[in-house]
């Protein structure tokens, strides 16, 4: 089978400001494969370098070595992104637009044809329950509902890979479960979603495989039901158990 | 939660990898469509974004009040005061839009980065270069829409006193100003990728775009009474600067010398757009390497 989500020996280095202070290696030796349909959940404590990964396949940063590829397209390569949505962490967009303005505008983007543009709108705003307010400023929106625009407008070009980074972040108990089926039902449509969190207990429910990175390095990699049955312990203590977290007595 | 049916992918997605000449040649074809949509759309937003602003509307509405003010007063029963009426407005109008193009170009890109809707963006199919041309299309076809709401009011006002619509010479002022709009825009846009703050940039492209319009035509003067290095140095700016003056119709409108040959016009059309695709071309390689946050 094929990898969705292809990243070989990916290294990323950030060159200091100063002189004087060595480079930073944000992420090193990182080999990993997603294969279509799966649910896989990319763990690790702050600044464990998910972010770098996200960001390298995203193209936001160029890896310093080593390369990924998206559908069989280098990362570098714009057309690699035709066919993922991605949900950023922080939740920032247009704030003088409404929902369906920059769906529209994202739309246009991704060339989809006129005809279908109102239609996939709709859906995508039906699928997040914004119907009602797809006509407001997003600068009226509550953070829960400026979390369902941002997947929202992953969603509108019906992508086959999404990239969400910590997509429950902030989000109340109410919007953390929507997100949740909405992720479960992309899953039942086929759809590949790769996603970092820090709420272990939303990816032991949700993913199919996770990978615990530590310092810029993959610590472990493997299906769920196997790491918890390997360490005999929930999810959040296989975690604490890789990165070698001390408890303090 | 709600039922959904999604649609279909909207574009073939895979890219041939083939090296054949003519799939070749149908992959760039597709990847110039998908660069002009995306600039573009990127252009549209600008638009949308300048005009829910209130900046157009105020100094629209300031530059409207001062010249019917002025127009409703009938200065020593003087026959030719209009002209100076027509001078008071059309160095609003120069003010205004110089505001308005680097006020508005200084914060596209820094915004971007700073509210983060960068992201979203550039996950997207759409490269650097991409934004700072849809940047800078949205800017220049912005500053055109005011500047003709601002000629059309200086027109009727000074058509109304004069009873004379010199079509021609409006045409080819306008066509000039929105030109040399477009270098300062691609100006202002290098320099929001240089300089660290939008406020630093707007007072430093201002600085410069006005220096320019004032001083750059006596550059070569000044450079014969100055000493070697500096007359050098002096000729080299002179000659590497954007003559922006050369787009400045202002005293022909005012005492209605009637218009400039079209050949002129056109050189100086070409002038604009080599410039202004030079700063663009520094802009997007400035960009290429920068961090986003």
């Amino acid at each position: 089978m094929e990898a969705v989500l292809r990243i070989e020996n990916l290294r990323v280095e950030y060159k200091s400001r100063e002189a004087k202070r060595a480079t930073k290696v944000a992420v090193q030796a990182l080999n990993l494969s997603i294969f279509a349909g799966e649910v896989f959940g990319f763990l690790g404590p702050n600044g464990a370098g998910k972010t770098t990964t996200m960001n390298v396949l995203l193209g936001f940063v160029p890896p310093t070595s080593g390369n990924a590829f998206i559908f069989g397209s280098s990362v570098r390569d714009p057309i690699a992104r035709q066919r993922i949505g991605y949900l950023p962490e922080l939740i920032y967009y247009y704030k003088f637009l409404s929902a369906e303005e920059i769906l529209r505008f994202y739309a246009k983007i991704f060339q989809i044809p006129k005809k279908q543009i109102e239609p996939r709108i709709d859906s995508v705003l039906k699928l997040v329950e914004l119907q009602d307010a797809r006509k407001r400023p997003i600068k009226t929106y509550s953070k829960g509902m400026q979390q369902r625009v941002g997947l929202a407008q992953a969603l509108i070009n019906d992508p086959d890979l999404l990239i969400l980074d910590e997509p429950t972040s902030g989000l109340d108990p109410i919007g953390r479960m929507k997100v949740r089926e909405i992720i479960q039902r992309l899953k039942q449509q086929g759809k590949t979603v790769f996603f970092s969190s820090h709420e272990l207990g939303e990816v032991e429910t949700v993913c199919d495989r996770v990978a615990i990175l530590s310092a810029g390095e993959l610590k472990t990699e493997g299906r769920v039901v196997d790491l918890v049955n390997a360490h005999k312990c929930n999810l959040e203590q296989v975690f604490l158990n890789i990165i070698d977290y001390k408890v303090a007595a | 939660m709600s039922e959904i049916t999604l649609l279909s992918s909207p574009a073939p997605l895979a890219r041939p990898s083939s090296g054949h000449e003519n799939e070749r040649s149908c992959t760039c074809l597709a990847e110039w469509q998908a660069a002009i949509v995306n600039i573009r759309a990127i252009g549209a937003l600008v638009i949308k974004e300048l005009f829910r602003r209130k900046d157009f509307y105020a100094l629209f509405i300031l530059t409207a009040l001062i010249t019917l003010i002025l127009g409703s007063v009938n200065f020593f029963n003087e026959a030719h005061v209009v002209r100076y009426l027509k001078e008071i407005c059309l160095f609003l109008i120069w003010t205004s839009s110089l505001v308005i193009a680097i006020t508005t170009t200084a914060r596209q890109i820094p915004v971007e980065r700073e509210s983060r809707t960068i992201f979203p963006l550039l996950a997207k199919p759409v490269t650097r270069p991409h934004l700072i041309l849809g940047k800078f299309l949205g800017c220049w076809q912005a500053c055109g829409i005011a500047l003709f709401v601002f000629y059309l009011f200086f027109g009727i006002v000074s058509g109304a006193r004069e009873h004379q619509w010199p079509i021609t010479q409006y045409f080819q002022a306008i066509t000039l100003h929105w030109f040399m709009l477009g270098v300062v825009i691609a100006m202002t846009l290098l320099g929001s990728l240089v300089f660290a703050a939008p406020s630093s940039n707007n007072t430093i492209t201002f600085v410069v775009a006005v220096g320019i319009l004032l001083v750059g035509r006596h550059l070569n003067k000044l450079a014969l009474q100055v000493h070697e290095p500096g007359q050098t140095l002096v000729y080299a700016i002179y000659f590497a600067i954007p003559h922006l003056e050369l787009f400045d119709m202002r005293d022909l409108v005012i005492h209605q010398l009637g218009s400039i040959e079209w050949l002129i016009w056109f050189g100086a059309l070409g002038y604009a757009a080599v410039y202004a695709a030079l700063f663009l071309l520094a802009a997007c390689l400035v960009f290429r390497r920068k961090a986003l946050n």
